[in-house]
């Protein structure tokens, strides 16, 4: 009794059998060039969807809700950063600044700018908060004080958030549609590399710059940082 | 070149090998990673400028300081205020759930009014409007007696707005919700000649002698008993809890002694037969500044032996003897009344009762003693100048009948208001009732006879914050703010030993379209005018609180409360107004009323063998503000399984019913029936069948509604012969398997 097996091959032998041999052998050159072609094709099309294609797909793009010049507004002031971007009383960080601050200048047009009007006319007189779309803001589940970083560590704005101060417009803010982060967060390299302090946010920028600046670096459960240093 | 499958399978092999080189897989790991952890229905707290509001709560008459927590404009946290005397930065669980109440989905928007059985929006203007026009309609008529206010206060400007109007409008039907304050005012008042405020300073107090009140279960000013008890622990103090049921006060005294339910003012008698008896009563205190001892004494010493105290009340003739020493021979001894939270008055022969062994042991007005709190004396507004339809009003007598020949001792008897609004079925003696801060549809024993009796008022003017009960059966509602949103005066909470204000201010915009009741007092003043009108000199009610408060209004803004600091009680040969300037054990009235005898629960025993008694817990509130939705989460499956209310009783009881622990049942008194389940425990006397106050509404939101029964339903009053109050403690009950 034959196998299964020995049941196909005598099938297979049997339909190739009137094949002549040297077609067979020209016929697999031809394949293998093929096989190749389409290997190559799919990796370079991967290569394009993953390194062009799925950022786009990834990310989603507003425009700020109001024109801003940064590098205007910081030669107006004395205190530079500080000035809009204020520590409170209690030693809370003010963040980005409230409708209050603007109106001190602002509860008349200046200038011709249209965004000058258009701020004016829809948040001013409406007495509306601008939505701003924070680039840096970190996700709800990181306690991020400032002042642990600025006024006791004394860091510069710049180590983090770049030259943003020196900017005269506000760049359209990216969202992940999946994590919904800032894409600030992850950096704008796709690929994670930064090259200054201030290209990515993630938990490894802050965890190496805590082991640098040896902050923490008690914990028992990791024998590194604790995690309750920023995960309260 | 022919493309097959194998063509297929290596360009899907390169794109893998492709992708592989690119950032997407492990990009997607790390968001899906994320995705996962943030959803959007996650609180997230908000994040702006914190500030702190320094104000008073008024949620329970305890008068606690506060200090309300804002990010940016939103109220994220209430805690207790550091150094209020009241409470020194505690807070009870009631006062931490208060933002609930703020932005919470029970409150009322807007004003409404009732058409065709329904509610409808209307303006301000309108509802005004339409509530002066029929003021002044029953004025030409020369029916202002038929106005009257439900307050759960008599005190404080609000309050005293209230009773104001009224009374230049022509009417003298300003009722206050009963409480134990109502019997504690008379028992004062007949053997101290004093209008005061009970005070009991408890803090200071080493051997405190309650009689049934729930110290730890939110009776007098909950914080405020909190830290006395904390302070026990350090002082040596000591609590003697008598109760029929183990409730949290109880289980946290030094000794528990449970007595059948009713009987405490026996048991009080009882103990100072036994001090008299051993002469262990303050003799300088009873021979200088008393007088009648010598006929009370007879009294106790006749019909009050251990022996027979011990058959009524089921304590032992020992404990009597014991507790008699202990109380007597305690420095600073006290005497405490009031059942649970004190929200019933109780029989005045037994405040009476209890009264008098603070007097006997001559604590009264000393350290850890009985203190009698004058007002504050800060109210004082121009005479009031009444016209002659007024005047003529004002000589009829009150709708509840309190003051009159019948009912001379009691100030207010909201428990008589369905007797009185129902005696006529011809006749409606009230055209028009204000309803402040009170919910007396859920909260007054015998809520299905003052529905029937309050249905038939033709305008029934409410203004809670909150659709409750009462309000659900208003013509008109008039939103007042909440305590987080207004101004308002607290005086000295109920028990508390000294003199004091508290200032509640908004601690953020109203956040709805309402209106502070004093507000509205003052405008239906004005819409009235002539002699109305001139009786409110103010612009608004803040212009009001502050022109009243007068100096003391910057130190109430600044610190939060005012305190009488020269405050000190009188010498003992100056305390008492009575005819013989001294304290009276006994005289003509306090005769008048006729001999200590036991208050008997409504109902036949015979069909109804239980009794019912209710029970208070810090988890539930019972009065005008119900409980909020934090506070229903901590009530403990013990006493609440999803919507069912458990009734406490003994094995013993359970065993003759036949009844398991956790079976449902069905608990039958003469004023309804309800479906419970049964709870066994030996922390309550056979018997009895206990029932937590609080539950059962069927207003307010879908966190509270709904869920177990409401005690006031099953309840009625028992009209006190000395007063006219509701004396009742509980009421014949039949409990059934279901």
């Amino acid at each position: 009794m034959s196998t299964v097996d020995e049941q196909a091959r005598a099938a297979s032998e049997k339909d190739e059998g009137h094949v002549p041999e040297g077609v067979e052998e020209k016929k697999q050159d031809g394949s293998s060039a093929t096989i190749i072609l389409f290997f190559i094709l799919g990796f370079i099309a991967s290569l394009v969807v993953g390194w062009v294609v799925f950022p786009k797909l990834l990310y989603s793009s507003k425009p700020q809700p109001v024109a801003f010049n940064h590098l205007m507004h910081n030669d107006l002031v004395d205190e530079g950063c500080e000035s809009c971007h204020f520590f409170r009383e209690d030693g809370s960080y003010s963040g980005v600044p409230s409708l209050d601050q603007c109106i001190d200048c602002h509860e008349e047009v200046q200038g011709e700018s249209e965004a000058e009007e258009y701020f004016v006319t829809e948040y001013v007189q409406k007495g509306r908060e601008v939505p701003w779309l924070v680039y840096s803001r970190q996700p709800p589940c990181v306690f991020f004080p400032h002042t642990a970083h600025v006024l006791k560590a004394g860091m510069d704005c710049v180590t983090c958030h770049g030259d943003i101060g020196e900017s005269e417009s506000l760049r359209p803010y990216q969202q992940n549609r999946i994590s919904r982060y800032s894409r600030d967060i992850w950096g704008h390299n796709i690929a994670g590399i930064a090259r200054n302090s201030w290209d990515r946010m993630k938990m490894d920028d802050c965890a190496a710059c805590h082991r640098r600046e040896n902050v923490n670096q008690n914990s028992v459960q990791t024998e590194k940082g604790g995690c309750f240093v920023c995960h309260k | 070149m022919k493309i097959d499958r194998r063509s297929f399978l290596s360009f899907v092999i390169g794109g893998a090998a492709g992708t592989a080189l690119t950032p997407l897989p492990w990009k997607l790991t790390d968001d899906m990673s994320i995705w996962s952890q943030m959803w959007p229905w996650t609180p997230v707290p908000a994040k702006g400028e914190v500030t702190v509001v320094k104000s008073a709560c008024t949620l329970c008459p305890g008068g606690c300081g506060i200090s309300v927590r804002k990010v940016d404009n939103r109220v994220v946290k209430i805690e207790g205020l550091e150094g209020h005397p009241v409470n020194d930065g505690g807070l009870c669980t009631l006062g931490l759930a208060g933002h609930q109440l703020l932005y919470g989905p029970r409150r009322i928007k807007t004003p409404l009014k009732k058409v065709n059985g329904r509610f409808v929006a209307v303006s301000w203007e309108d509802a005004l409007a339409e509530v002066s026009e029929k003021l002044a309609e029953l004025r030409t008529k020369g029916e202002t007696h038929t106005v009257a206010c439900i307050s759960a206060s008599d005190r404080g400007t609000v309050a005293e707005l209230l009773e104001r109007f009224l009374r230049v409008y022509g009417s003298r039907n300003f009722i206050r919700m009963p409480s134990s304050q109502d019997a504690a005012e008379v028992a004062l008042y007949l053997t101290q000649g004093v209008r005061a405020m009970p005070g009991f300073d408890v803090q200071r107090s080493d051997f405190v002698l309650s009689f049934g009140s729930g110290l730890l279960d939110g009776w007098g000013s909950p914080v405020y008993l909190f830290n006395a008890h904390s302070q026990w622990r350090d002082s040596g103090g000591k609590l003697v809890q008598i109760e029929p049921r183990l409730s949290r006060t109880a289980a946290k005294a030094d000794q528990w002694v449970p007595i059948n339910p009713g009987t405490e003012g026996a048991l009080a008698l009882g103990i100072a037969g036994e001090i008299i008896k051993e002469s262990l009563y303050d003799e300088n205190f009873v021979n200088k500044h008393s007088s009648g001892f010598q006929e009370w004494k007879q009294l106790v010493l006749g019909g009050f032996s251990p022996e027979i105290v011990s058959k009524v009340t089921g304590v032992p003739a020992s404990v009597i003897t014991d507790l008699a020493r202990g109380f007597a021979r305690a420095k600073r001894p006290l005497a405490t009344f009031g059942r649970g939270k004190g929200t019933s008055p109780g029989s005045l022969k037994e405040v009476l009762a209890v009264h008098f062994l603070n007097a006997l042991v001559g604590n009264l007005g000393q350290e850890g003693g009985f203190w009698a709190v004058p007002e504050p004396e800060y109210i004082e507004w121009p005479e009031l100048e009444m016209d002659q339809t007024a005047s003529i009003g004002t000589q009829q007598g009150r709708i509840d009948g309190a003051g009159s020949n019948i009912y001379t001792h009691a100030r207010y008897l909201a428990n008589r208001l369905p007797e009185a609004l129902l005696a006529d079925p011809g006749y409606q003696p009230l055209q028009v009732l204000f309803i402040s801060e009170a919910n007396p549809a859920y909260s007054l024993p015998g809520t299905a006879a003052f529905k029937d009796a309050i249905a038939k008022i033709p305008m029934k003017v409410s203004f809670s914050s909150y659709l409750d009960e009462t309000a659900e059966l208003a013509d008109l509602v008039l939103p007042n703010h909440i305590y987080l949103e207004r101004y308002e005066d607290i005086p000295a909470p109920f028990g508390y030993p000294q003199p004091i204000i508290s200032l509640a201010r908004p601690v953020t915009e109203p956040q709805l379209n309402t209106m502070h009741t004093g507000d509205v007092v003052i405008q239906l003043a004005k819409a009235l005018g002539g002699s109305i009108s001139e009786a409110f000199p103010w612009d608004s009610y803040e212009d009001c609180l502050e022109q009243t408060l007068g100096d003391k209004w910057d130190s109430l803004m600044e610190e939060g409360y005012w305190v009488d600091s020269e405050f000190e009680s009188p010498q003992l040969s100056e305390a008492f107004e009575t005819a013989s300037e001294k304290f009276e054990f006994n005289n003509r009235e306090i005769s008048a009323l006729g001999n200590y005898s036991l208050v008997k629960p409504d109902g036949d025993e015979a069909f109804f063998p239980l009794v019912l008694i209710p029970f208070d817990t810090m988890r539930l509130w019972s009065g005008y503000v119900g409980s909020p939705p934090f506070l229903v989460k901590s009530v403990g499956d013990t006493l609440l399984q999803k919507n069912d209310v458990l009734v406490e009783i003994n094995s013993a009881t359970a065993a003759s019913l036949g009844l398991k622990d956790g079976r449902a049942a069905v608990l039958t008194t003469p004023k309804g029936n309800a479906p419970v389940k049964v709870r066994v425990s030996e922390g309550i006397m056979p018997g009895l069948v206990a029932l937590p106050r609080g539950l059962g509404h069927t207003a307010n939101d879908r966190f509270l509604a709904e869920k177990g029964v409401n005690y006031n339903r099953l309840a009625g009053p028992v009209e006190d012969g000395a007063t006219g109050h509701d004396a009742a403690w509980g009421i014949r009950a039949r409990l059934t398997k279901a």
